[in-house]
């Protein structure tokens, strides 16, 4: 008390407003906040989640995993089948998005998109066959995260499916996103009609032959320099990924020149990859789950490193409690609709693609990307606070990405799961809507936010992690 | 159902602008549905879909597609034509500019300057906010009530090892640096240091040292609990320990009730060893018994502040007792005569718990039992709290008149239905009340009293009966209320108003006595 005699005092008002009118008619500097019970109005949790505030372990921990995080040097290095890069991925095993879920209680969207991959693995030849060997339990549904790999919506991964690789060169960990399809009827909104299981027969064959002599080729791998040039261009590089993709695309076009492939072949491809505005959001992903990853597994960090979705739950997972996932219903989406669906149609929030957003980018990234914000009604002013909010709940910005709007202050990074049960402020998540049905695919497009209830699980979760010593 | 559409060549538009005009479209009442896209291939293969119409396929060219009623399709295809005309740039203001601060830490990483947490959110949730204020450095003041002992346990241990106060919870009055905080009154500055247990208490103190012409360097409070044995008086040493390092106050002055006895001995010892003159009040004890070298025992709270303000002048802190004039005596007299037969009870009607306590002790001390909710020792308790029994000194700013409503001091109306109920009953000899002014309490405190003490007083009257009617205003001219004028009003009124709670209740004793004898 003695030091605060010596100095202007300037008072947080939490509670009664008028306590507030009252100092600054008395002259005083108050800010008064705008106050509701933390941790969803928890209030044992909320005292547990007090005394994590300022606690010297979480500190040193964060410090470490930030930074970490920062020194990430995301690389697209190679595309290669999914089998051979996880080890983990043999054969009768399928990866899907977000946290676990069971066959029977996944969304049309992902049932739809597994049994496409059966029929792509060769392992079924009908529908009928290829879903009741899913929900016999003979092919093993596992999350893609569980082996260092994310997927776009249904996010399914199997094993001879192409992925794209992404080393970060700091510490040497490897992450994997499959191929994006295009727009229409795809995979990852669920659709297995033969024209979708031939078009990834198609990725799977001539355009993987000919992208990996690309990716090979390429002269300079280095991810991190092309998204922060594609932030300046227009893109959040979740929702927006056209700049990215024409980048990468003239990168791409360079390497295959040189190569000795055949031209129709290379014509071909390139073709695919100029018609798709969304090419690059795979390789972002990728990118993004290489650079989280790096910050995950610091004992005692708040830092989240995963929020996915499996079109039913919301998941989430800190660096500082292992494998746990945090998980509760995902939020609605608030968003706009392609002619003749509502919101009627959609289903839940799908997808590994909240990746970019636990990288800081997609809707922390807003700011350099006005369009998107469209998708609720919002102005390019809208998409500026909404950047700015996010680094109320991150542990920093990222320098590399920096946003023209914020005065090139870097992206909000690193989400503190302590920020986000004390303030209330939740993360802001852009994302596609895919229909509930499989097969329809994507009805429109919009914002939606991580749910409080899997932030306040993780911060109870840590607590305990820490129990036993206080700092 | 009808449907209508329009070209616009070689207009191009990006999707997203698009879906956001065809929202507007669509609601345009009587509309079914509505579209404004490119006409790619897919898009127009949807709109046929979507039962808007078969249309060529012109990718360079926008396209606006509705369906529903005449009237309503021509209408939104002027909505459409309006919002894919307008002008590029400008646009509305936003409204996500300035975003709220939401929590503590947020606060504090807005700005780093913020030193101080002045918390009154509910008991249940107001531990943890302190614990955080104090987890990032800040002293915190916890108006709440209702806190868990543990918890404030908990708080002040962390406090204790971080150097850092905590003032509460439950207390409600505090003075740093010169800005009120809680219900404060407006004082002048100067050399005289407090630290109190009691919030009415602090009032009294530092509102009687501004009168003594002196001032207050900072006025600290602790909460009520913090000199129980389980506390141990955490906060109130610390106020000591700060005041008494602090190079801008001379005088330190302790109030409280009387703590527990290891406490007290803790409390007394810091006192004494205190390089600065402290004037202790421990409401009930006998000022001898916290009388040591340096610690100048009080018997009532303005004797206090009149002893350190002549302490700080450097005089000696002579234990005045409360002036009875000849004056007094002969009105006391006067009143007493002029009262009906049965008149023979004081009823007190307080909205300061301290001022309620102060004044059932000088009663007593006058050989007058009472009946109250917060009975002091010796006296005993009322079971209804909303009816008085013989002589009885009620605080109305205790928990089971407030629940669910404000407090005495911040709405009085429930104070002055109870005075009129009191002027009602033909026992009563004395209304003894007090009017709190300052910052937090109400803006006319008197507003509705006046008036009832006319009509009650007049009725009263009209019955055969005199009751007299004893005030205090707690307050400075410095106060946002018109001290004057209220005084003025009270007067006016044919309230005797006295210059400290102290004297209110000797008054009230007084004429008291003086029943008792002519009763007999």
């Amino acid at each position: 008390m003695k030091s605060l005699f010596q100095q202007d005092l300037k008072v947080a008002n939490v509670g009664l407003q008028g306590f507030a009118d009252n100092i600054v008619a008395a002259g005083g500097q108050v800010t008064h906040l705008s106050w509701a019970p933390p941790a969803g109005a928890d209030a044992a949790l909320g005292w547990k989640l007090a005394n994590l505030v300022g606690d010297k372990r979480i500190e040193e921990a964060n410090r470490s995993a930030h930074e970490r995080y920062l020194a990430a040097q995301p690389r697209l290095i190679d595309l290669i089948l999914a089998r051979d890069a996880m080890p983990g991925l043999t054969e009768r095993r399928i990866l899907h998005a977000g946290p676990p879920i069971a066959w029977a209680d996944m969304c049309g969207p992902q049932q739809g998109a597994i049994t496409g991959a059966i029929l792509y693995e060769g392992w079924a030849d009908s529908l009928e066959a290829a879903e009741e060997m899913a929900a016999s339990g003979k092919v093993a549904l596992e999350p893609c995260h569980h082996h260092g790999a994310v997927g776009p919506m249904a996010g399914i991964i199997s094993p001879s499916m192409p992925v794209w690789v992404v080393e970060n060169a700091d510490r040497g960990n490897r992450a994997f996103c499959n191929l994006n399809e295009g727009l229409g009827k795809v995979l990852r909104f669920g659709a297995n009609s033969p024209d979708v299981i031939e078009r990834l027969r198609w990725l799977g064959g001539e355009f993987f032959t000919t992208m990996q002599a690309a990716v090979r080729g390429l002269a300079d791998a280095n991810l991190k320099p092309l998204m922060a040039q594609a932030l300046h261009m227009g893109d959040e590089l979740h929702n927006r990924n056209a700049a990215a993709s024409a980048l990468l695309f003239k990168r791409f076009t360079l390497a295959l020149l040189k190569s000795k492939l055949d031209s129709a072949a290379v014509e071909r491809a390139l073709a695919f990859v100029a018609g798709n505005d969304h090419f690059f959001l795979n390789i972002s992903m990728a990118a993004c789950k290489a650079m989280t990853d790096a910050a995950h597994g610091v004992a005692g960090s708040s830092m989240v490193t995963v929020m996915a979705r499996n079109g039913v739950n919301f998941g989430i997972r800190l660096s500082g409690t292992g494998d746990q996932w945090f998980q509760a219903p995902a939020n609605p989406v608030d968003g706009l609709y392609f002619p003749g669906y509502t919101v009627e149609d959609a289903a839940a929030d799908l997808g590994d693609s909240a990746i970019t957003e636990t990288n800081g980018l997609g809707g922390f990234a807003m700011a350099a990307s006005p369009a998107i914000v469209q998708f609720v009604g919002g102005t390019p002013a809208d998409a500026t606070a909404n950047s700015r909010r996010m680094l109320s709940i991150t542990l920093g910005a990222n320098p590399a990405f920096t946003l023209p709007p914020l005065n090139f202050g870097g992206t909000p990074a690193g989400i503190d799961a302590r920020l986000v049960a004390d303030c209330g402020v939740l993360p802001i998540i852009n994302t596609g809507i895919a229909h509930k049905k499989a097969g329809v695919g994507q009805i429109g497009a919009g914002i939606t936010t991580a749910p409080m209830s899997c932030f306040n699980d993780a911060i109870a979760a840590l607590a305990t992690s820490l129990e036993g010593g206080a700092a | 159902m009808n449907t209508n559409s329009r070209f616009y060549p070689n207009l191009y538009k990006d999707s997203v602008s698009l879906m956001t005009v065809s929202a507007k479209v669509s609601a345009v009442p009587g509309i079914e549905a509505a579209s404004v896209v490119m006409a790619s291939a897919t898009n127009v293969e949807n709109l046929a879909n979507a039962g808007l119409g078969e249309f060529e396929v012109r990718p360079n060219d926008l396209i606006v597609a509705v369906s529903g009623t005449d009237d309503a399709c021509a209408e939104a295809l002027k909505t459409a034509d309006e919002l894919l005309s307008a002008k590029a740039g400008g646009g509305e203001e936003s409204a996500g500019a300035q975003q709220p601060v939401t929590s503590i830490q947020m606060a504090a990483a807005k700005d780093p300057a913020h030193n101080f947490a002045l918390i009154s959110v509910p008991g249940d949730y107001a531990a943890a906010e302190a614990m955080k204020a104090l987890r990032l450095g800040m002293d915190v003041m916890l108006f709440s009530d209702n806190v868990p002992p543990e918890s404030e346990r908990a708080l002040k241990l962390f406090a204790q090892q971080q150097n850092l106060m905590v003032m509460g919870p439950d207390c409600g009055t505090a003075i740093v640096n010169g800005v009120p905080l809680g219900f404060a009154n407006v004082v002048r500055r100067g050399p005289i240091g407090i630290v109190g247990a009691s919030g009415t208490g602090t009032q009294e103190v530092t509102v009687r040292i501004h009168q003594g012409g002196s001032g207050v360097s900072q006025a600290l409070g602790t909460g009520g609990h913090d000199l129980a044995a389980a506390i141990g008086g955490i906060s109130m040493l610390h106020g000591l320990k700060a005041l008494d390092e602090d190079p801008d106050t001379k005088v330190i002055v302790l109030v409280s009730k009387p703590p527990a006895p290891d406490v007290a001995k803790a409390v007394l010892g810091a006192a004494e060893a205190s390089v600065k003159p402290v004037v202790a009040i421990f409401l009930g004890a006998d000022p001898d018994s916290i009388t040591r070298n340096g610690v100048h025992g009080a018997a009532y709270l303005a004797q206090a502040a009149d002893m350190a303000v002549a302490l700080a002048k450097g005089e000696k802190p002579d234990r005045k007792p409360i002036p009875l004039t000849n004056d007094v005596q002969r009105k006391v007299k006067e009143v007493a005569r002029a009262m009906a037969s049965g008149q023979r009870c004081v009823r007190g009607i307080f909205s300061g718990g301290t001022f309620c306590f102060e004044a059932q002790l000088i009663h007593a001390a006058a050989g007058i039992p009472a009946y109250s909710n917060a009975p002091t020792a010796g006296n005993q308790k009322l079971t209804n709290v909303a009816k008085s029994l013989e002589n009885t000194i009620i605080d109305m700013g205790d928990d089971e008149f407030t629940q669910g409503r404000p407090h005495p001091m911040i709405d009085p109306s429930l104070r002055d239905a109870r005075i009129r109920e009191e002027v009602a009953d033909p026992t009563t000899a004395v209304i003894l009340f007090d009017v709190v002014l300052g910052y937090g309490s109400a803006a006319d405190p008197t507003a509705g009293l006046i008036g009832v003490i006319g009509t009650a007083k007049a009725k009263a009257q009209a019955e055969g009966r005199r009751v007299a009617f004893i005030g205090y205003v707690c307050g400075t001219d410095q106060d946002p209320q018109n001290r004057a004028a209220i005084i003025a009003a009270l007067k006016s009124a044919g309230v005797f108003v006295a210059s400290s709670n102290a004297e209110a209740a000797t008054w009230s004793a007084a004429i008291i006595s003086e029943r008792k004898e002519a009763t007999k």
